[in-house]
Order: C-alpha cells, then structure tokens, then sequence
C-alpha cells in the first residue's frame, strides 16, 4: 500500500489556487452561455437552448468534481 | 534578587558565553536548543513587515496569514461553485420557457385597426398576441404598413414611433430603430424589435403572426 503523506499548508493553499483558476474559468464560460442564450432565446432562436443547457450542466458536474476534490484535499491535510 | 529584574541585554563576559563553548558547559542561552518553528507555523503579515514593526492592533490580535488566505480561498470555491449551480438552474430555466412557447403555438389573427381610419404617418397601439403585449402599427406610405412590438429590446420601455424621422425612438436610453425595418439604428439595444405580421383584408388590418429576430 502506497504511503499517502498529509498535504502541507502550503501545498493546500496551492491546490486551492489551482482549483479556483479552473472554476473561474468554467463559471465565466457559463455566464457566458447564459447571456449568449438569452439573446438567442429572446430573438426566436431556439435550436441552441438546449445544447447550451447540456454545456452548462456539464460545467457544473465538472465544477462539483473539483468541490469534491477540494474536500478531499482538506481531509489529507 | 527576583529573576525578572535581569536585564535581558546585561553585558556577559565573553569568556563565559563563547560560541566556542556553546553545548559544552551549558552556558548558551536556553532558547539556543529550543525547537525551531516549523514552516507551518511561520506567519507574514500582508505588508510582509516583521511582527515588532506591526500596528498595535494587529500586534493584540495576530492572525495565521497563510491560514486565512487559505480558508478564504477554499470557500471562495465553494461560492462560486454555488455560483456556477445558479447559472445551471437559469439554463434550464430558459429551456422550459422554450417548451412553454412551443407548446402554445402560434397567435391568432386579430383586427387591429381600419386602413381607412389610419392616414400616412398615422400611428396606432394595440395589444398583441397577448392582452399584455404592446405592439404599434404605423403607416409609413399609401400602401405599406409596418408593426412592432412596443417593447424595447433593451430594457423594455415603450417605443415611440417618429415617423417624419423614419425611426422608433425609445426614451430611456436614447435607443433608435429603423422604422422600415425595426433594426436598432443607434443606443444599447441588442436585438430588432419583434415584427408583428400584418393582413390587409377587405378594408381591415389584421395582426397574423409575431416574427422574432436575432439579427
């Protein structure tokens, strides 16, 4: 069985840092379709509505993933 | 003598303290061997000054730094997390708009106004396709009729129709459209305004359809 060291603070503070770069990039993403979605819904076009609801949902699972992650960062440390 | 009242600087005779003897006769100060502080355990203040040089109030109340930025970190993540679950719900929001409209179909057709009632450069409000849906109908030549929603792509104020300028002026933000086309001319407005279809029938202007339009 593979030892599995405890996380500094340190590097913690680090992973978090990695982390938040990647939600904040997939929230923006998401505010981003919102918007653009809006528009399209709003000027009758409907055919990305859909797509954009699916891209927006897997945003979020992989975002949860991270949260779950960070949990799992924080029980090592 | 009381050990406070020793001077911590109080000059030491070189030849007892020597670093030389350091270890051997058990001379050096105690807190030579004491434990060093882990990397965990060292704080920097933000300005990154030594703590002696800090203000009194921070002196009173010191704070793991690297702890706090790490915390406020981790739950920043968990906000916008939370953040990025709004968003989701808002998309999902928007899809079952879309269904709702589907679902309800095209409007009826509805008189609007008698062409003989409405002269060159005349204008008229009605509501369309729902009681709550303000439209204008504005009649721009002898034969060519135009209508809009009422409702401003931008904020939704109510347009004014300037037919002498050939523009659908909105007050609110100085927004302007296109009268022969709805097309948002100047001012924020993102979208045309959406084209109400018009019938002309025995005399009477009947409203048919709504056309939305992106661009």
């Amino acid at each position: 069985m593979a030892l599995r060291r405890p996380f500094t603070r340190e590097q913690q503070t680090t992973v978090v840092f990695g982390m938040l770069a990647f939600v904040v990039i997939l929230v923006v993403l998401q505010l981003w379709l919102l918007t653009a979605t809006m528009n399209a819904y709003l000027g009758g076009d409907d055919g990305v509505v859909w797509p954009a609801a699916i891209a927006s949902l897997v945003c979020l699972l992989l975002n949860l993933g991270l949260l779950r992650y960070l949990g799992r960062v924080t029980r090592r440390g | 003598m009381a050990t406070r009242d020793i001077h911590p600087k109080a000059p030491v005779d070189a030849r007892i303290d020597s670093a030389a003897r350091e270890g051997l006769t058990g001379t050096a100060p105690a807190n030579l061997y004491g434990p060093a502080l882990e990397r965990e355990q060292i704080t920097i203040a933000p300005d990154f000054r030594p703590p002696e040089l800090q203000p009194a109030w921070r002196q009173d109340f010191p704070i793991d730094w690297p702890q706090d930025q790490y915390v406020e970190r981790r739950d920043f993540v968990k906000f916008l997390v939370l953040t990025s679950f709004a968003l989701t719900v808002g998309q999902f929001w928007i899809a079952g708009e879309n269904w709702l409209r589907r679902r309800l179909g095209l409007a009826e057709a509805r008189r609007i106004a008698s062409l003989a009632a409405l002269p060159v450069g005349g204008a008229v409000v009605f509501n369309y396709p729902g009681e709550h849906d303000p439209c204008v109908l504005v009649r721009v030549g002898e034969r060519e009729l135009v209508a809009y929603s009422q409702k401003c792509t931008h904020l939704s104020c109510a347009v004014i129709p300037r037919p002498a300028e050939g523009v659908l002026h909105c007050p609110c933000h100085e927004g302007l459209f296109d009268l022969r086309s709805g097309r948002p001319i100047a001012g924020p407005p993102p979208r045309p305004l959406p084209r109400i279809q018009l019938d002309v029938r025995g005399g009477d202007v009947f409203a048919t359809g709504v056309e939305l339009r992106t661009v």
